[in-house]
């Protein structure tokens, strides 16, 4: 049913399972999805050798995750990898809400030019995998049908059990990734679990493939005249194909819904009888707005749905996940490589919780809307929705699914707190806006490229600061030019502002004017070093 | 702490109860209850304060419920 040409990755045997002896690896990833390989490509890239585990030998079965938002695109920039993404994807930024067959009210997600990468696009998870798949540097070992059985862990090292068409091996390694999904393994084999709520209401994912004149837009339509008394909605992917989710209420029956004599008159009544569209994928899902407790136990890391799951309307699980290993790719490579001790990965649980509390806040919220669960909660709904069209405060009450935003560590430990007076701009713990920018020769790049993947510092016309690290240097002798002042206006720079950027390109500091030892001290603050340590030992002195 | 005006503000409290209810007449509950779901959002949003919306939440949910 699918006009998707599945990949197959072969099986290979691991050289533990020829009889070498494997040494202990740095890092282990469990699962091949985008979160699991993001991270891979990422620590790989920063020079560090991945083993990457996963039970099958495929992409995604589905289209599953389909909208990408900007932030998950600038994380996968900084990887290099994004543009082929953008290039196959379909960018949209504008979504309609519609009641019966009336519009209720539109919204624009990026009403203002100057960014590099778009508001969101829609592509199929299997194009992103295997887009990502490709990508791997050298130093990823990507094992299919490499299954994880076991996983124990002492104070040095986890070691797995991994379960392979010739047998069973066993391999070792300092720090674990468990991006395995929904169903994790890994999180059943500790014995932990999700907390949270799981709601009965079923939806029905339909995947069509069609010419359609619909323009490229997130289409919602509440009670609409094909969909009596459910919600309905259209998002256009990759390759003709179209996502459609039918609510079907709490008493659908999951098996007889997913069968085409089912699915067919649906899609038909929405459609229209001439339509001609193929069935590519089906679907039958509830909503669920839970997560583990803590992500970090030790010396395993759970990222993506196996750590959290949310309703898709908002398109907050994928890309939650995506800045889940954008957060811990870095401390990784820093304590492997001997920059932060172990401390620094407890900061993962410290800004990675609540964030995806607000994504679970933002699901639950969508939820109530668009299920309500009394009559009283469905009163006040239509309410919204029949004042909606007149009135515009009641459009900001309407909610079909809040879109996936990044999100702020505002109260990270490793953020230094504002000393200076700032009255815009990302403040600590906020990820870096886009802006264009122009160098010396007259070139054109965008500041987040320019900002890369480690501890950087953005300078605005002044002259250098007396660190080691890698600045960004704005107007100034020699510096980049800002030639529409986005830069400026974003970042709310005046002559001497100074940002300390993370390498995940969140604001560690920023100041109206710092010297060396100032942004010494907020550089081991965002590392987690002792304070012990940043007295007695500034950087030069290591 | 916003203290919620309890004091009367209404001219013409008759008249204006007469209107409330004269609103409703002929309605089903299903209709009446979507009828005071916009009225509560109309008046929610021209009070536009959540300190005096969440103290109206709180005054109102206070009160024993009797029939």
């Amino acid at each position: 049913m699918s006009s998707f040409d599945y990949p197959t990755y072969p099986y290979r045997p691991a050289p533990e399972q020829l009889g070498e002896t494997a040494p202990t690896s740095p890092v282990i990833v469990i699962g091949a999805g985008p979160v699991g390989l993001t991270i891979a490509i990422d620590l790989g890239q920063r020079g560090i050798p991945v083993i990457l585990l996963d039970d099958d030998d495929t992409v995604s079965h589905g289209s599953r995750a389909i909208c990408w938002s900007k932030r998950t695109l600038e994380i996968v920039d900084r990887l290099r990898l994004a543009e082929p993404l953008v290039e196959r994807g379909i960018n949209w930024r504008v979504g309609r809400v519609f009641r019966n067959d009336r519009e209720v009210y539109r919204f624009d997600l990026l009403p203002e030019a100057g960014h590099k990468l778009p508001a969101f696009i829609n592509l199929q998870q299997y194009h992103v995998e295997q887009a990502l798949i490709e990508a791997t540097p050298e130093t990823v070992d990507l094992r299919f049908r490499h299954k994880v059985v076991a996983i124990c862990q002492d104070a040095d090292r986890v070691e797995l059990t991994v379960e392979t068409p010739d047998g069973r091996y066993t391999t070792k390694a300092r720090y674990v990734v468990a991006a395995d999904g929904a169903h994790s393994t890994t999180r059943a084999a500790l014995g932990l679990s999700f907390e949270g709520r799981v709601f009965d209401e079923r939806f029905l994912i339909a995947d069509v493939k069609m010419k359609a004149d619909f323009p490229t837009e997130r289409w919602f339509w509440f009670d609409p005249p094909f969909h009596r008394g459910g919600s309905t909605l259209l998002h256009r992917q990759a390759d003709d194909i179209w996502r459609i989710d039918f609510q079907l209420g709490p008493d659908a029956d999951p098996q007889s819904e997913r069968r085409p004599d089912r699915v067919l008159p649906r899609l038909k009544a929405m459609l229209g009888p001439k339509a001609e569209f193929d069935l590519e994928w089906v679907s039958i899902y509830t909503f669920r707005c839970r997560r583990m407790r803590r992500f970090r136990h030790g010396r395993i890391f759970f990222a993506g749905d196996s750590a959290h799951q949310v309703s898709p309307f908002g398109a907050r699980g994928g890309n939650g996940g995506i800045q889940d290993v954008d957060n811990l790719a870095w401390k990784l490579a820093a304590v492997l490589g001997g920059q932060a001790s172990d401390r620094l990965l407890d900061s993962y649980d410290d800004e990675r919780v609540p964030a995806t509390d607000e994504n679970i806040l933002n699901s639950t919220r969508s939820t109530d809307f668009i299920t309500p669960k009394t009559a009283t909660s469905r009163a006040f709904r239509d309410a919204v929705l029949s004042l909606a069209e007149d009135a515009p405060f009641a459009r900001a009450l309407v909610n079909s699914g809040r879109l996936s935003t990044p999100h702020s560590y505002a109260d990270s430990p490793l953020s230094t707190p504002d000393s200076d007076a700032f009255t815009g701009g990302p403040p600590p713990g906020a990820p870096c806006p886009d802006a264009p920018i122009t160098g010396p020769d007259g070139v054109s790049a965008w500041l987040l490229n320019q900002l890369g993947g480690d501890f950087a510092l953005l300078v605005f016309e002044a002259d250098p600061v007396d660190t080691d690290l890698r600045q960004v240097r704005i107007g100034g002798t020699g510096g980049w030019t800002d030639p529409e002042g986005l830069a400026a206006g974003r970042y709310d720079l005046r002559p001497g502002t100074c940002y300390l950027i993370r390498p995940d390109q969140h604001v560690a500091a920023r100041w109206r004017y710092a010297d060396g030892a100032t942004v010494r001290r907020a550089l081991h603050r965002a590392r987690a070093a002792e304070h012990s340590t940043i007295e007695t030992a500034p950087m030069e002195a290591r | 702490m916003v203290t919620l005006n309890l004091a009367p503000n209404i001219p013409d409290p008759d008249g204006f109860y007469e209107r409330l209810i004269e609103a409703h007449r002929g309605l089903s509950d299903a209709d009446s209850a979507l009828l005071n779901a916009r009225l509560i959002l109309l008046l929610a949003n021209q009070i536009g304060d959540r300190a005096i919306l969440d103290a109206a939440l709180e005054k109102a949910a206070s009160l024993p419920i009797e029939r």
